[in-house]
């Protein structure tokens, strides 16, 4: 897949079987997310979306194919472009001993963040921590420990962000809002947003384009109204539980 | 496209971050504060009340005697210096945020270089407590082996921090299933440092064995030292080529684990 100047990231044919003789994690996936764009990759539980965001991030190596990030190849050169990006997972923390703003602080050293303190007070902010920047992790409760990951994940203001299920234990006032403001980041500072997420009606509303894994492949890609348009379904929830069941779906459309 | 420069291994401000944390939780934790203080103390009076024993029955040699409470502070750097290391690797997995450094533009060698640092900063003041308190119940002078004891500490900080590397490679290889290791490793090491006896107590095998652990040379030394006066040079050569083995190794298995890992995802688990 040719790289223009507006893709920010590419994978070109990329697979992962984690043993041999066992069916693929991730098979022969090429995508490209451009910037200023919110890509959303959906599926069943294990459809591949966590491997495949994870070779992304270069944890993972592919077995075949390779993923560029501003070129670079990230299974070779992660440390060129490890400073752009950033990701926040349901299934992270950070040390539970200290406090919202101490591990932010922590991760502005880490990301090399000149001004390191200034940029947290201004996370906290704008995220609107505050009220519980002093608190320990340990003692937040699930929702507030997912709005850090997410300030800790925009505390290097990436160019790319991956997020996994980032509004999976918010509650909707609150998801809204998050919604709103990486919205705004990815129009007004041309952020690439990558997200997974089971919540249909948040992809359809949210993202610009979709894809929709199933058995490490991509089954289809779209925008949310020409995805419901191929496959003849009222909603994306419809076709999330046509995809997740066993009946066959028609690979691209 | 332009890209703003990455982050140089050497950048202080990732270190700077490891380390912070590290002061922040010891700045607010009392059983923190206990783990570096209250085990030296607990040993330190064990083995002091034994000395004061020992030092009364007439047919022990009194530098011999003296020699237990050196050995001891010594060995206590070493274990120190190990599981810096390891624990604070684990800790890293049990807050489930090991995935989070290594996307990061840090290397797995900052956390590691981190990590040292860290223990270092640990060591440093759990030895000169202990040392504090050994001359003022017991009299006794661990700075009374002079510029030495540097040579020493050195040899043994490097032994620590291999051994902690090691432990580190193999709970990220195996899991948590290994996290005993942390604690327990440095024992399997304990009999053939020839820490509180002599090398030439062992029985053969075990002798052998000891030629091999940098400790046992540091050991021999320190009690050479303060019996005899002497430095054995050799000794320390050997501690010290020793080491370099050791870390040589340390630093070849952790990066194959590390290497292995984002081929095969076993550290994606970790934690969860």
């Amino acid at each position: 897949m040719a790289e223009s100047f507006q893709e920010v990231l590419v994978t070109e044919g990329v697979s992962k079987c984690y043993l041999p003789g066992h069916p693929y994690a991730v098979k022969e996936v090429n995508l490209s997310l451009g910037r200023g764009e919110i890509l959303s990759v959906v599926g069943p539980n294990g459809a591949g979306k966590s491997t495949l965001i994870q070779m992304m991030l270069g944890l993972l190596i592919p077995d075949s194919g390779r993923v560029r990030i501003f070129g670079h190849d990230v299974a070779r050169d992660r440390r060129r472009m490890a400073h752009r990006i950033n990701y926040a997972s349901t299934d992270l923390s950070l040390p539970y001993s200290l406090t919202v703003r101490e591990n932010l602080l922590t991760y502005a050293l880490i990301y090399n963040m000149k001004k390191a303190r200034e940029r947290v007070e201004s996370l906290l902010s704008f995220l609107d921590l505050e009220s519980f920047a002093d608190r320990k992790v340990g003692a937040l409760s699930t929702g507030q420990v997912a709005r850090m990951g997410i300030a800790k994940a925009l505390v290097n203001d990436p160019e790319i962000l991956f997020l996994d299920e980032p509004t999976a234990t918010l509650d909707p006032e609150i998801s809204g809002q998050l919604r709103h403001l990486l919205g705004s980041m990815v129009r007004e500072r041309g952020m690439a947003l990558l997200y997974t997420s089971h919540n249909m009606r948040e992809v359809e509303r949210f993202s610009d384009r979709i894809i929709l894994m199933r058995r490490g492949e991509i089954a289809a890609e779209g925008t949310a109204s020409t995805l419901m348009e191929r496959f003849r379904t009222g909603d994306l929830e419809e076709l999330f539980l046509l995809l997740a069941g066993e009946r066959e779906v028609e690979v691209g459309g | 496209m332009d890209s703003p420069p990455s982050v140089s291994l050497f950048a202080w401000r990732p270190l700077a971050g490891i380390l912070y944390r590290q002061v922040v939780l010891y700045r607010r934790s009392l059983p923190r504060w206990m783990e570096i203080f209250y085990w030296p103390l607990l040993d330190l009076l064990v083995w002091g009340f034994l000395t004061l024993y020992l030092k009364k029955i007439p047919s022990f040699l009194p530098s011999a005697v003296v020699s237990l409470l050196g050995a001891l502070l010594l060995w206590d750097m070493l274990y120190r210096a190990q599981q810096g290391i390891s624990v604070m690797f684990l800790e890293e997995i049990w807050s489930r945020n090991l995935i989070h450094l290594l996307v990061a533009p840090v290397t797995p060698y900052h956390i590691v270089l981190g990590a040292i640092l860290s223990s270092f900063g640990k060591v440093l003041l759990s030895s000169t407590v202990a040392a504090t308190l050994a001359y003022f119940l017991f009299s006794f002078k661990i700075f009374s082996l002079g510029v030495n004891l540097l040579f020493f500490v050195g040899a043994l900080l490097a032994m620590g921090w291999s051994l902690g590397i090691m432990t580190t490679a193999v709970i990220l290889r195996f899991g948590q299933e290994a996290e005993v290791l942390a604690w327990g490793v440095i024992f399997l090491f304990q009999p053939f440092s020839a820490v509180f006896n002599p090398v030439g107590v062992l029985p053969p095998l075990a002798a052998a064995i000891s030629r091999i652990v940098p400790a046992s040379y540091v050991f021999e030394g320190m009690r050479s030292l303060l019996t005899a006066g002497t430095l054995p040079v050799h000794d320390l050569l050997m501690a010290y080529l020793l080491d370099g083995v050791y870390l040589a190794g340390a630093i070849f298995l952790y990066s194959r684990v590390i290497a292995r890992a984002r081929r095969k995802g076993f550290h994606l688990k970790l934690g969860s």
